[in-house]
């Protein structure tokens, strides 16, 4: 089955030749690709949308990993946002607390919706639902939020990587914070250019970035890289609605984050060996949590 | 394309922490249960690359375990699977490789009763998202995504045929095919991905026809 775009230009070109939201391209595709009805594709996606609104509830209530790596941050940012004197404003601050509520949620082995990975999880709920309370949307603008930022995802997973162990954290929370800000856009009634550029801006400013998980677990610096992406995210949208746009054009970009990935060393894809994961903490963090057990065969 | 469907991008919902290293990880010992059709006694799972170096971080070792006990990504008994595997009698081992694969997430799973073994490779090659790359063997690719049929049979002619012919008495699409061998004239593998789900009466029509040596099939 031929895909209905392969990357931003088509996908792009096709929403504004038919006049259609990029959500409304991605679940025609859906459609079309798995020969669902449309009925039943928006089902799911408001079924992972609940998963999403669930695991940020529990997060702000207070969660704790195993390793007691991480954990508790999310209650910290909403009782300071609650005092009304954030510097970054109350709407940048309420859509990194619930980032980082999903991936403190989803270091605890807790239930989440990966976006597009586990590791990266925060970054689409957590802008979603700070941008709710600012745009008040319907529940289906919701839904259509998570195709939109499917839409971008897809065609970076299809043409770049999604995957930390193959392209860095760039490839996970990059992606992530790429399609969250094309979402925005899509909600706030900008254009399907515009959702385009806000991608671009936003991953051009997560280039580069490694995996170097602590211990090799999903918490440091995982959980504040979502807060971050968040933030970029939210940032890049209002650059694009402000009628900025990118000099490299949106596939471009992803394409040198897939050149970037392949030149990084493996010591900094997911392998705990390089980076944040090599400091003398965090070799010290790694030690203290695994000891020198054997971990690894049972009976 | 290796992404088909937006829920690739969003989802799957799963047990944390990671996609790749823990939904991806146990979809994969869940793939190796399925065509191995019934609980396993044993398994040694072999680990390369990312999936080596931090498979205890992510639960991956947990993780593979809940799919051979035939548990989704989001089944909360994911997190205490080794004391579930221990209750259905099925011992286990990792050993993490520093042998050169092609992809960071590998692992290799060779599982079996008293009766037979089987040896399967699948990588896990982000966002929750699988491939098998190898079964007894025999190179494939086999994403899991779809229902599919392996049959192993003599490598001679009219085998493909007889099975496609079968196939089509019974109105079954086939998506996707495969047909590889690991030496000419002796014994071939064929994975077929079909659009819906296979009957057993489809099964033990496929069993009957001729230099057909096994037939497996991995449900949606």
């Amino acid at each position: 089955m031929e895909a209905l775009f392969r990357n931003v230009r088509e996908l792009v070109e096709r929403a504004e030749k038919e006049q259609k939201l990029i959500s409304e391209i991605m679940i025609e595709q859906e459609m079309l690709m798995t020969d669902r009805s449309r009925e039943d594709i928006m089902i799911q996606m408001d079924r992972n949308l609940t998963v999403m609104e669930e695991a940020v509830e529990k997060g702000l209530k207070g969660v704790h990993s195993v390793s007691g790596l991480t954990g508790g941050d999310a209650v910290l940012l909403q009782a300071y946002r609650e005092k009304g004197n954030t510097l970054s404003g109350d709407l940048l601050l309420d859509a990194v607390s619930k980032a980082v509520a999903t991936n403190e949620v989803n270091a605890a082995m807790g239930t989440i919706c990966a976006t597009p990975t586990a590791g990266s999880a925060g970054v689409v709920p957590g802008t979603l639902f700070a941008v709710k309370n600012k745009l008040d949307p319907t529940r289906e603008q919701m839904i259509r939020y998570l195709f939109t930022a499917g839409a971008f995802g897809f065609v970076v997973a299809n043409n770049a990587s999604i995957s930390g162990a193959a392209g860095g954290c760039q490839a996970e929370v990059g992606s992530a914070a790429g399609m969250a800000s094309a979402a925005i856009i899509e909600m706030a009634g900008g254009t399907p250019q515009q959702s385009s550029e806000a991608f671009a801006i936003t991953m051009k400013n997560m280039l580069g970035l490694v995996c170097d998980p602590v211990a090799g677990l999903v918490e440091v610096p995982c959980v504040k890289r979502n807060a971050m992406g968040a933030a970029n995210a939210v940032v890049a949208a209002d650059m694009a609605l402000a009628g900025v746009t990118s000099r490299i054009p949106c596939d471009e970009v992803i394409g040198a984050m897939f050149e970037i990935g392949q030149s990084m060393p493996s010591a900094l894809r997911e392998t705990a060996k390089g980076g944040l994961a090599a400091t003398p903490t965090g070799k010290w963090l790694e030690s203290k949590i695994f000891g020198g057990a054997v971990v690894g065969s049972g009976q | 394309m290796k992404f088909k469907s937006v829920f690739d991008i969003i989802g799957p919902v799963m047990i944390g922490p990671s996609s790749s290293h823990t939904a991806g990880a146990a979809r994969i010992g869940r793939v190796a249960r399925d065509l191995f059709g019934r609980q396993p006694q044993w398994a040694k799972v072999h680990l390369y690359g990312s999936f080596a170096e931090t498979y205890k971080g992510h639960s991956t070792d947990v993780a593979i375990i809940g799919g051979l006990l035939d548990y989704d990504t989001f089944d909360e008994r994911i997190k205490t699977s080794f004391e579930e595997a221990q209750k259905a009698g099925m011992s286990y081992e990792f050993i993490p490789e520093t042998g050169h694969v092609d992809h960071p997430n590998t692992a290799r799973i060779v599982i079996g009763d008293q009766e037979s073994e089987m040896s399967m490779m699948g990588i896990s090659i982000g966002g929750g998202k699988i491939e098998i790359t190898e079964l007894n063997g025999f190179p494939l690719r086999l994403s899991g995504n779809h229902p599919a049929i392996l049959v192993v049979h003599e490598d001679r002619s009219g085998c493909i045929a007889n099975v496609a012919n079968a196939l089509y008495k019974y109105d079954i699409n086939i998506g996707h095919m495969e047909v590889s061998r690991k030496e000419k004239g002796h014994m071939a593998l064929m994975v077929i991905e079909v659009d819906q789900n296979v009957d057993r009466e489809v099964m033990d029509e496929l069993k009957k026809l001729p230099n057909i040596t096994q037939v497996t099939r991995i449900a949606d």
